[in-house]
């Protein structure tokens, strides 16, 4: 055989390997029953549940507790996936900077002892810069 | 009035740009066809030229209409209004322009005409096969930003940056009543931009996506016309200047993201960021085949792969990051605009005609007699290419997973695929190991490069390895390095400064113009040196341990989640140890605009909705005064910098000014402050606040009738009323004759301070006048109610609210410096190759145009 086919072959070894790893670090989205599910079964993989948080009819998100005076790092919030499932969710850091003005969130972690433990929050802010409605309160009318 | 003129002008440009560049891509098409010889330009190419030169003042007619738009504030046209606002200082009026997909595409249209105007002017042999590639993306690119809909079939071609607000958001109930309404500010721009990285780090991150494509053009023209090895010497300068600017437009990013977001970190190994390195390897990658393409067929074979797929990576990147794609994948993408087909047909074209091209011509391209040796050259660039090649492999392998997730959707399937968990480990997994072998690689290479090396005599090799591994086994002990692989890194890395450092000595002393490779790998190890100790050994410095003491039960009873108590309160003036040193929190600062400093917040009183505050008092910074009380003055309204003080154990006092930027769009967005120390950052940003703007709430008013002397109980503070004296000032009011003011001195007992509050009693005109005291420091607020000289005792009302506190979190990271001085060695490598590698063209070029005058004119006398 040529160098350069053992080479090759190296080369597309390697490869594979990568796609294996990756494959097998990949997370999954899931809900939150069969997040429950998987917990129950001794699965420790940390996966991803995509929710809304619930709302009030002023728009401010219910169900959220963040006392950075007794411990800034202890935040717990709400959220009801796709199937309309709520579930208690613990962060254990500081409440993300821009959760309020968030609608969906993405959380990745795993359920502990009943609760939703996140390592980390994605948030999806459709007002963030990319609003579709203009708010009339802030602008006033010049004719000129 | 409404300006519609400007905007028609800029939309009807864009579209005379996107006919010229499909109308230029046809002539050059045609000219490359008829292969005319050098010294002759034949009617198609002329035709060409003009035509790209319309292209050309078209595009900087639009760019000039959008930089119009903004500049002057119309903010009835939606781009203006979305983006930019009244307050926003000239220099990021600049960045709204590419805030948006629209301004970026421009960005990058305007960067190729300028690339490729440069090219017709400095390489005509060359022109027409590669200036059609241009002209075509170039239509592509302005396809993007046409904005026109295509009647009877309801298609939207592009979108437009010179939309109305009315043409936008028609519904709006205020056009109703006014159909000429204009928005009498904009949006904004995004607080994280106004940066002067995010001035200047789109423009050269766009340039250097721009320029991939020349080396791209060559390539595909190399195919074309059958130049199968000539195009190489045109495009190797080219690559590298486009390896220098990409990089250092990626750099310029992470510096950005360590300085002004909160990551805590330079890279995140986020989708965005990964869609630019990996392009970026690939070239690297490509750089070193074509350099020994002209002696080695496989490696010429090779550099055409790389070229090709390095723009097809740029297109890719281009795909994900603004079809929407990426979805919640990433933080920083843009929204869908509606472009993704266009968008996927733009990759898709430039992918299938390159890969078709290059299959078609590749019988023709020449093959390797016999097979290269393990002790040569081209050997150990090929490892290393190859290497590159892997290293973005994996990270574009899981980069991908959104786009797994959208086929299996187009095929009907379901795979709900998402990234890594943890992603940074994941990546680092691989990439560790992948590096620590490039960067051995970078030094063998140039052992057996300049051959000092070869078959049976390594021996020039054995000198840099031992003293490699001497300072390595130094550092390493110094350092305290534990972990295997990062040893390996480590060592790897010394390895290559050492051996490149030697043959930098070497060479340097014949031709320093040569030894631009050297100096880039040392550049690339002292970067990993660099990122290995600011990565993996940061420090947390905030480790909360008041935590403790605060029964949450369940949360701290079961403490295994130490490494999440990495944030600690902060209450105003109150001092709390972390790490070595002791911390209090200080006062509010805001950013006057024309003051070289932060003043502190009380000093003004800011008007809302406004870039102007009001001088309450002189504002004396560094002994000058700049204004006077009463003056107004400009601020920036959603700037407010945290003083906080750090106490060395030495007693050494330095104060960071971490900020905190109250958008009403965004909520808190929070920028580090950063000690920065010769051997480590000391890196602090502040994760909560309370409201700076927002008034504080009183608790209900409890009054407390007391004698002289009293002790009474407030929020848990103990008070003790002191005295009451007679006094002639009180402030803000004016005391006449016959008028008369006392103050209570009220002293209250903290754990370890005292504060002294002294609320007043004034008659004046015989009315009563009562001017109560805030101490913020406390949270309450205390009026000097009533005196009763019947019992000889004073009421006074208090009310209670939160006190202020911040929320934040310190991390020391070791040994940054080298990361930056390794990119600057980086940078400065690559300028000299660059440099090097244009001589070579022009040289060689310049012979080209003699011999082809040479034939003109042994040529011309037979033709007369």
């Amino acid at each position: 055989m040529k160098k350069i086919q053992i080479f090759g072959l190296i080369i597309i070894a390697v490869a594979i390997g990568i796609i294996v790893s990756t494959a097998g670090d990949a997370s999954t989205y899931v809900d939150f029953g069969k997040a429950k599910e998987m917990a129950d079964n001794g699965d420790t993989e940390s996966i991803h549940v995509v929710g809304k948080l619930p709302k009030n009819a002023a728009g401010q998100i219910v169900d959220m507790q963040y006392h950075p005076e007794i411990d800034p790092n202890y935040f717990e919030f709400s959220l009801v996936d796709n199937k309309n499932m709520v579930q208690k969710v613990v962060y254990r850091s500081t409440k993300p900077q821009d959760f309020d003005k968030s609608e969906q969130v993405v959380v990745v972690g795993k359920m502990e002892n009943g609760t939703f433990s996140a390592e980390k929050i994605l948030m999806k802010c459709p007002s963030k810069y990319e609003n579709g409605k203009m708010e009339t309160t802030e602008a006033t009318a010049s004719k000129s | 009035m409404i300006h519609t003129t400007i905007g028609s002008a800029g939309h009807l440009l864009t579209i005379i740009a996107f006919a010229s560049a499909l109308l230029a891509t046809f002539a050059y098409f045609k000219a490359g066809l008829s292969g005319t010889p050098l010294n002759e330009i034949s009617s198609w190419k002329k035709y060409a030229r003009t035509v790209f030169t319309i292209h050309a003042v078209a595009v900087f007619g639009i760019v000039f209409s959008l930089y119009w738009i903004i500049g002057n504030h119309y903010f009835e046209y939606h781009y203006a209004w979305k983006n930019s606002s009244l307050s926003l200082p000239t220099g990021y009026t600049i960045s709204s322009f590419w805030q948006d997909q629209e301004g970026s595409f421009l960005l990058w249209i305007f960067w190729n005409v300028v690339l490729g105007g440069i090219l017709i002017f400095s390489n005509r042999s060359w022109e027409a096969p590669v200036m059609t590639v241009f002209a075509l993306v170039q239509a592509f690119l302005t396809s993007m930003i046409l904005g026109v809909v295509i009647p009877g079939l309801d298609l939207k071609i592009g979108s437009t940056p010179f939309l109305l607000m009315k043409e936008v958001m028609p519904d709006l109930p205020v056009y109703k009543m006014d159909p000429n309404f204009i928005a009498k500010d904009g949006n904004g721009l995004n607080p994280l931009l106004q940066n002067y990285w995010m001035v200047i780090h789109p423009p050269t991150l766009f340039l250097g996506f721009a320029t991939t494509l020349i080396p791209f053009s060559f390539a595909i023209a190399g195919l074309w016309t059958k130049k199968i090895q000539d195009w190489v010497r045109p495009a190797l300068p080219w690559a590298l200047f486009s390896a220098l600017i990409l990089g250092v437009g990626i750099l310029m990013g992470a510096y950005w993201a360590y300085e002004t977001l909160n990551f805590g970190s330079y890279w995140s190994w986020d989708p965005v960021e990964n869609s630019s390195i990996v392009p970026w390897l690939i070239l690297i990658a490509a750089i070193h085949t074509m350099i020994i393409a002209r002696r080695n067929a496989t490696a010429l074979k090779t550099s055409f792969i790389l070229t090709i797929a390095t723009f097809i990576l740029i297109l890719y990147s281009t795909f994900m990051t603004r079809s929407g794609v990426l979805g919640n994948a990433s933080v920083h993408s843009f929204t869908d605009l509606g472009l993704s087909g266009q968008l996927l047909i733009y990759l898709m074209t430039f992918t299938i005609v390159a890969i078709g091209l290059l299959v078609y011509r590749w019988k023709e391209l020449p093959s390797d007699e016999e097979e290269v040796s393990t002790y040569s050259q081209e050997f150990w660039i090929f490892i290393g290419a190859t290497l590159l090649c892997l290293s973005g492999f994996q990270i574009l392998a899981t980069t991908s997973i959104p786009v797994y997730n959208k086929i299996a959707e187009f095929f009907g399937g379901v795979l709900n695929m998402a990234l890594p968990a943890d992603q940074i480990g994941h990546y680092n997994k691989f990439q560790l190991w992948f590096f620590s072998l490039i960067i051995v690689l970078t030094g063998v290479g140039q052992y057996f490069w300049w051959k000092r090396v070869g078959k049976d005599k390594l021996q020039a090799l054995y000198n840099p390895l031992l003293v490699a591994l001497l300072i390595s086994a130094a550092v390493i002990t110094y350092q305290g390095v534990k972990e295997i692989q990062y040893i390996v890194l480590l060592t790897t890395s010394i390895f290559a400064i050492v051996s490149n450092g030697a043959i930098l000595f070497q060479i340097i002393k014949g031709n320093y113009n040569l030894s631009g490779g050297a100096v880039t790998h040392i550049g690339v190890a002292l970067m990993l040196i660099g990122i290995l100790f600011s990565s993996a050994y940061t420090k947390v410095v905030s480790i909360n341990n008041s935590g403790l003491m605060i029964s949450r039960s369940a949360e701290f009873t079961n403490n295994d989640n130490k490494e999440n108590k990495e944030n600690i309160t902060l209450w105003l003036n109150k001092p709390e140890k972390m790490g070595d040193y002791m911390l209090t929190w200080r006062d509010v600062r805001v950013e006057p605009r024309h003051i070289p400093e932060y003043i502190p917040k009380s000093w003004v009183d800011m008007i809302e909705n406004d870039f102007h505050a009001v001088a309450l008092r002189d504002i004396v910074v560094n002994e000058k005064k700049y204004y006077a009380k009463g003056d107004t003055l400009e601020i920036f309204p959603e700037n407010f910098y945290y003083e906080i003080e750090y106490r060395e154990p030495s007693g050494r006092v330095f104060n960071l000014f971490p900020r905190a930027q109250i958008n009403p769009r965004m909520g808190l967005v929070s920028s580090p402050d950063i000690q920065r120390k010769l051997d480590k950052d000391l890196y602090t940003y502040v994760s909560m606040v309370t409201n700076p703007t927002a008034e504080p709430v009183w608790s209900p008013t409890e009054n407390f009738t007391i004698s002289m002397r009293d002790t009474f109980f407030v929020n848990d503070y103990v008070a003790v009323l002191d005295n009451v004296v007679r006094t002639e000032e009180v402030e803000g009011i004016k005391l006449g004759e016959g008028d008369a003011a006392v103050k209570a001195v009220i002293r209250v007992l903290d754990k370890d301070n005292e504060y002294v509050i002294t609320p007043s009693f004034v008659i004046r005109d015989r009315l009563v006048a009562r001017k109560p005291e805030v101490n913020k420091d406390l949270g309450f607020r205390v009026q000097f109610q009533e005196i009763d000289p019947a019992t000889g005792k004073f009421t006074f009302a208090v009310n209670t609210t939160q006190r202020d506190f911040i929320v934040m979190k310190a991390t020391e990271k070791p040994l940054i410096n080298i990361l930056w001085i390794g990119t600057f060695v980086l940078v400065i490598g690559f300028i000299m190759a660059t440099i090097r590698r244009f001589k070579d063209f022009i040289k060689m070029r310049d012979k080209e145009h003699a011999e082809a005058n040479k034939t003109k004119t042994k040529r011309t006398p037979a033709a007369v």
